[in-house]
Parts: C-alpha cells; sequence; structure tokens
C-alpha cells in the first residue's frame, strides 16, 4: 500500500470524524447542515481534478499516440462523472432545506449539468465508433475542445445567471454562507478534506484501471 | 503565409463553386428555413418579445446544426486525402469555418426577414439586433463546423452534432440572448459592448482550438 492511500483513509477519518463531532459556527438558517460543507464542497474539486487530469491524457495521447493514454483519459473523467453526480446529490439534498429546493436554476448547478452533458456525449461518441486508434483520437480531439469551451462557460454561467451560492452575484437575502464565515476549525476540516477526497477520487480511478488495463492485455492476447 | 492564403481562397472558391453547380442543398436549408418558421407561427401567432428572442435563437440553433452538418459528411475520404496533399489541414479547416460562416450568416439574415414578416416585429433597434444576428450566425457556425469535422470522422449523422454541440454552445447561445434584449426595450442596458467582445473572445477561442486541434482529426 503507498503512503498517499494511507494519507487519503487518515484525511478521510478525519473529516469524518472532526466534521460531524466540531462545533460549527451558526449561520442563518443553515444549523448543522453546514457540516455538508465537508462532504459535498470537495465532489467538485475532485470533479475538477479528475476532469482536469483526464484532459492531460487526452493531450499526451495526441503527441504519443499509446493506446494506455487513452485508457487514462477514459477512466479519469468516468471518476469525475461520479464524482459530478454525487457532487450534485449532496448539493440538491442541501438546497431542499436552506434553498427550499432541489434546483433552483443556479449558475453552478447549471455547470454542473453541462458538465454531466458534455462528458456524456464523449462517452456516446467513443463508442459510436470501433476502430480503437480512431476512437482513441477522435475522442481526445472532442475532449480538449469540450474543456477548454467549458472553462469559459463556468466563468460566463454566474454573470449571466443570478447565484444563491455564497460570493456569487445576487446575495441578497442569500441564506448560504461565505468563506468568512467559515471559522478556524471548520478550515482545519475543509482543507484536508479537499486533499483526502481527490486522494480517493485517484486512488478509485487507478484500480478502474488496471482492471480496463488487465481486460486489454487479455483480450490482446487471445 | 501568402501561400496560405491562396490555398483557402481557392477551397472557399471550390466550395461557393459547388454550392452554385448543386443548388438544391442551399435550396434545402433555405426551405427548412422557410418551413421551420412557418410551423412556428402557426404554433405560436405573435409571441412577446421575450418568447420571440428565445424562439429566434433556438431556431438559429437548428438551422446552423443542419446548415453545417454537410460541410464536411459530403466529402469522401479519397477527396480529402486529395485536399491533405494539395492544401494542408490548417488551410482546409479554415476555409471550412469561414464559407460557413458566411452560409450561417446568411440563413440569420434570412430567418430574421422571416420572424420580422411572420412572427411580428417587437424589434426597437433593429439594426443593432441585425449585427447581433451576424455575431451570433457567426459564432454557432464556428462551433458546430468544428463538432461536424468530428462527427464525420466518426461517420455519424447530424443528430451526433446536436449531441455534442448543444452543452458547449451555452455559452454563446445565453450571451447572444443577453445581447439582443437590448434591442427589443428603449431603455439602453449596460454591458453591451462588453458582452459583445466576451462572444467574439470566445469566436477567437474556438477558431484558434479548431485549427491547433483539426490536423489530429485529419490523419488516419
Amino acid at each position: 500500500m503507498r503512503w498517499w492511500k494511507i494519507l487519503a483513509i487518515a484525511l478521510l477519518l478525519y473529516t469524518y470524524i472532526g466534521g460531524l463531532l466540531i462545533t460549527v459556527p451558526d449561520v442563518g438558517n443553515l444549523q448543522h447542515t453546514i457540516r455538508n460543507a465537508f462532504f459535498h464542497i470537495p465532489m467538485w474539486t475532485t470533479q475538477f481534478i479528475a476532469l482536469s487530469i483526464s484532459l492531460v491524457y487526452s493531450i499526451k495521447y495526441l503527441r504519443t499516440p499509446k493506446i494506455a493514454n487513452d485508457i487514462y483519459a477514459v477512466e479519469y473523467s468516468k471518476t469525475g462523472i461520479v464524482f459530478g453526480l454525487l457532487g450534485l446529490v449532496t448539493g440538491m439534498e442541501w438546497a431542499n432545506f436552506t434553498w427550499g429546493a432541489a434546483w433552483s436554476n443556479d449558475p453552478k448547478q447549471l455547470g454542473v449539468a453541462v458538465a454531466l452533458l458534455i462528458y456524456l456525449a464523449y462517452f456516446v461518441l467513443r463508442n459510436s465508433m470501433t476502430d480503437i486508434d480512431k476512437r482513441a483520437r477522435i475522442s481526445a480531439v472532442y475532449n480538449i475542445f469540450a474543456f477548454f469551451i467549458y472553462i469559459p462557460m463556468i466563468l460566463i454561467l454566474p454573470r449571466m445567471v443570478e447565484s444563491l451560492h455564497p460570493g456569487g452575484k445576487g446575495v441578497e437575502g442569500n441564506p448560504g454562507f461565505n468563506g468568512d464565515d467559515l471559522n478556524t476549525a471548520m478550515k482545519w476540516v475543509i482543507r484536508p478534506a479537499y486533499i483526502g477526497w481527490a486522494l480517493l477520487g485517484i486512488w478509485i480511478t487507478t484500480l478502474r484501471l488496471r482492471l480496463h488495463l488487465y481486460t486489454e492485455k487479455t483480450q490482446t492476447a487471445v | 503565409m501568402t501561400a496560405g492564403i491562396v490555398h483557402i481562397a481557392a477551397l472557399l472558391r471550390k466550395d461557393i463553386l459547388l454550392e452554385i453547380r448543386q443548388q438544391y442543398t442551399f435550396y434545402g436549408i433555405l426551405l427548412y428555413v422557410a418551413s421551420t418558421i412557418f410551423v412556428l407561427y402557426l404554433a405560436m401567432g405573435q409571441p412577446e418579445s421575450a418568447v420571440w428572442n428565445g424562439l429566434f435563437w433556438m431556431i438559429q440553433l437548428f438551422i446552423c446544426v443542419n446548415a453545417v452538418a454537410k460541410s464536411f459528411l459530403q466529402e469522401s475520404s479519397g477527396r480529402m486525402l486529395y485536399y491533405y496533399s494539395i492544401a494542408g489541414a490548417r488551410d482546409y479547416i479554415l476555409s471550412k469555418l469561414i464559407f460557413n460562416a458566411g452560409l450561417m450568416i446568411l440563413m440569420s439574415i434570412t430567418s430574421l426577414i422571416l420572424f420580422r414578416l411572420l412572427m411580428g416585429d417587437p424589434l426597437q433597434h433593429p439594426w443593432k439586433f441585425l449585427g447581433t444576428v451576424c455575431l451570433g450566425g457567426c459564432s454557432l457556425s464556428l462551433v458546430f463546423t468544428f463538432l461536424s469535422a468530428i462527427a464525420a470522422r466518426a461517420r455519424q449523422n447530424a443528430a451526433m452534432i446536436a449531441i455534442l454541440g448543444f452543452p458547449l454552445i451555452i455559452p454563446q447561445i445565453l450571451l447572444l440572448m443577453r445581447i439582443s434584449n437590448d434591442a427589443f426595450s428603449d431603455v439602453i442596458q449596460g454591458g453591451f459592448l462588453l458582452m459583445s467582445l466576451v462572444l467574439v473572445g470566445l469566436d477567437i477561442l474556438v477558431i484558434t482550438l479548431a485549427v491547433i486541434l483539426f490536423p489530429f482529426l485529419w490523419k488516419d
């Protein structure tokens, strides 16, 4: 077992124990749901990290067309989708209690919905081709193109639509909290939580990668 | 550089000639525009300005998918190889981007005229809106041209272009609707110039990505 896997377990244990036990500040109508911050926000960072790694491997594939690079790109984007869904579910659950509705066209909600659509389209595109090299190359091109359109999108969306999230436009009457509302104890839990969840995401992906590469190897050997 | 421009001009000329000789595709799209807007008129009558604006841009999306879809689908692989040997990938994609932008601007203006004829005329600043329409048609066509190249390489049809493209076109569509809102009211809203510049910036980003990425699509 590598050191970073042990670190991931330790950090997540710390997140769960610390996140559920520390005293949290009383902000608006959040009450104890504020503890969801330790589990909801890291989903987004992990999603973004996984999708960025996927992008890097797609670029790598175009530079050196090795099939392993393509497999890395696919598996990381799958992890990105899973964490995106988890972030969506945890966020909607939270929003249901604090904003009154699970969906309120918040720019961040829209952003993740778009990301899910983009990456689901990526898989549809992949599965429409049978030739392995061609599939790898064309989907790598789409992955790169989509990612670089997605970045300006998540920068533009918050300026177009009003947000209920902290720090967004139209924060009047916002029941959420902003960065200043995190007290020191919360900061000490949430920062390790980012790292812990990101490491867990990478760990899950490496397991899937091993399986994928193994099946690839056995299938070509036959 | 000059050789590149000559190549692009020659490829553009070829596309325009093809369009003139095989006019059925051009008129086909034109008829698509007209019949879509007519059906819309029968369904909606003359809606208020917000609905008018939304419908207009959604129709532009569908027109764009249909107008741009054939640009790569019509090229056989043998012909692609021939272009590759005489012109190179960058000249080829640039000529396609320019051609489709021109085609889409033409279609957008046509649909604007039809919209004003059939769906009522809520525009307060028609010239401002015309400018937005040209910019918008251009922006939409750039994204969909590149996606049609991807779909054509995957041997897929227009449905694939829509699946790939609709999530990606959201920033442009939102910006366009916001910009064109200006043309519907007497009150001048701020940020018109800034948002137009952001849109132009997005277009430049798309062109850059297309020029960098297209050579990889092309290779077989």
